[in-house]
């Protein structure tokens, strides 16, 4: 096997080794909240015509959960690494940076699609789904996961210890994902808060993805792809950086 | 002889720190080389440079040739290094850890080398273990062995005896001295000053970042006083005309040490000791090793 593929396959063994605690346990989770919140506003809020808040709140829920397990299966692997010390045991071969990040991002994108999938499929045997546009869909779930995988390598790399990289997912990554219209839509809003959600590109993710389900999203899928793709580019740019430069990993 | 290892004029700052103040050192193929030095005289990241997981503030490094952050990626297949930090992935099991580690450097189908490294290192029967069940001294044979997946030519081990028990370390040795003897360069850095005398041709001594002696282990030993006579006498004291003489001994020792550079000296010790009128209770000769000249070096230096 070349770097790639075994750092790829390393990874994918590393979440699939506790497969209860990276798949089953998220997509418990997920579950619960969609029982609360379906339960709770059922009735209450029509989002997009014709379509229920459960069913309004599924997408919402797959993509976080996606978004949420990419970021920490980057970001686990890599502070474990550093923390455990070995790390040198890929800093050590002659691993490219873009290979490293490849086969770290790849991993999560994996990680983060199979518990989405898990979501979607034991919610699809409770409630009421609609799928109109799989392949839209599917492209923000794969960037969505990509630029979440990318984002916790970073954040990985940068912490020093799991305390820095518990602040980085609860001060950062939670609050982009909770406020990105996962359970709402963002033109429920007042004006301020539409427009500064504007601003947070999980928005995009979310209604993109939102938008393979319904064929109906608060802004254009083409508008969000464009958004969404930049933004991966963005990160993809920072970590590779990283990666390249030795930062907080070859002293 | 070719060179295995070139450093030239290598120094790391880190912040305030100068860890290497510019050391250059050419250690040669086939060579076994050690690499002495207290604690924080800069051998691991004389190390942690070579093997590119730290990166000098100026000078370069070269293994076979290839520079170490220039041509990184032919300067890493040519090198295995054996961290000092006894580091292992719990989620694995030794052979995963091992095929792991031949992917990473892009060895395919290693499996056979594989069982010869496990068998070579008595890791055999330990194939299917996870990482954490094996003791320490099993998981430093597993680092060995990972350093050894993709046949380098050059083996650097910081430190691979570290808390390793006495039959290990000299299972280990005898491991490591068959690769020597097949035409690998190794180069160790160690506390146990006599593993070194034992197996390393040549010897590096660093202090506070720079080296104050680099010699064939043979003449440091030499260089630095030939032994000791040691005694304890009776009947009347030392004669002034050999107090000049007294070596300082292990605190634990109150016995006499008198220095000697050559056995010929011997003779005259003893016909100025018998015309003192002292009585010789006990004589023995101690030779010199490498602690002593570990220690001479140091207080120079």
């Amino acid at each position: 096997m070349d770097g790639f593929r075994t750092l790829f396959y390393k990874e994918l063994l590393r979440f699939w080794k506790v497969g209860i605690q990276t798949v089953a346990a998220p997509v418990m989770t997920a579950l619960l909240y969609l029982l609360i919140f379906s339960h709770a506003l059922k009735g209450r809020v029509e989002v997009f015509e014709g379509v229920s808040y459960t069913s309004f709140l599924i997408p919402g829920l797959v993509m976080m959960s996606v978004l949420q397990n990419a970021f920490a299966n980057t970001s686990s692997s890599m502070i474990q690494s550093k923390i455990t010390g070995n790390i040198v045991f890929v800093l050590l071969p002659p691993i490219r940076p873009l290979t490293l990040y490849t086969g770290y991002v790849l991993a999560s994108v994996v990680r983060g699609l199979v518990v989405g999938l898990g979501v979607f499929l034991v919610t699809m045997a409770f409630f009421e789904t609609h799928f109109e546009h799989p392949l839209w869909a599917l492209v923000f779930a794969l960037l969505g996961s990509a630029i979440l995988g990318t984002l916790g390598l970073i954040g990985g790399i940068w912490a020093d210890k799991f305390d820095q990289i518990a602040a980085f997912q609860n001060f950062v990554i939670m609050p982009l994902t909770f406020l990105s219209g996962v359970f709402y839509s963002v033109y429920s809003l007042p004006a301020f808060w539409q427009a500064l959600s504007h601003l947070n590109p999980f928005f995009y993710m979310v209604d993109g993805f939102r938008f393979g389900f319904f064929g109906q999203s608060d802004v254009s899928p083409w508008l969000s792809l464009g958004i969404v793709g930049v933004a991966w580019l963005v990160v993809a740019g920072v970590a590779l950086q990283m990666l390249r430069s030795g930062y907080k990993l070859r002293a | 002889m070719p060179v295995a290892i070139d450093i030239d004029s290598v120094t790391k700052r880190y912040g305030a720190l100068q860890a290497l103040k510019g050391v250059s050192l050419q250690i040669e193929e086939g060579e076994f080389f050690a690499l002495l030095g207290p604690n924080g005289a800069g051998k691991t990241t004389l190390i942690s440079i070579i093997a590119g997981l730290a990166r000098a503030s100026s000078g370069s490094v070269k293994v076979m040739g290839h520079d170490v952050v220039g041509d990184y990626r032919q300067a890493r297949k040519l090198l295995g290094v054996v961290p000092q930090e006894l580091v292992f992935d719990p989620f694995f099991s030794v052979r995963e850890t091992l095929q792991i580690s031949s992917g990473y450097y892009g060895v395919k189908n290693n499996d056979r080398w594989i069982d010869e490294i496990l068998d070579g290192l008595g890791l055999a029967s330990k194939s299917k273990a996870n990482m954490r069940a094996l003791s320490g001294g099993m998981k430093r044979r597993v680092l060995v062995a990972q350093a050894l997946v993709h046949r380098p030519p050059v083996i650097v081990l910081d430190e691979p005896t570290a808390g390793v028990d006495v039959e290990l370390r000299q299972s280990l040795w005898a491991f490591i001295q068959r690769l020597n003897d097949a035409g690998h360069t190794i180069v160790l850095t160690t506390h146990y000053l006599e593993e070194a005398q034992a197996l390393c041709e040549r010897v590096a001594m660093l202090k506070s970042g720079r080296i104050v002696a680099l010699d064939r282990t043979a003449n440091l030993l030499k260089r630095f006083a030939a032994g000791a006579l040691v005694l304890t006498l009776s009947a009347a004291p030392l004669p002034e005309s050999l107090q000049q003489r007294v070596l300082p001994g292990p605190p634990d020792d109150a016995r006499l040490r008198l220095n000697i550079d050559s056995y010929e000296e011997v003779e005259g010790i003893l016909a100025t000791l018998r015309e003192a009128g002292c009585s010789i209770d006990e004589m023995e000769i101690a030779h010199t090793d490498l602690e002593d000249v570990f220690l001479n070096v140091m207080n120079e230096a």
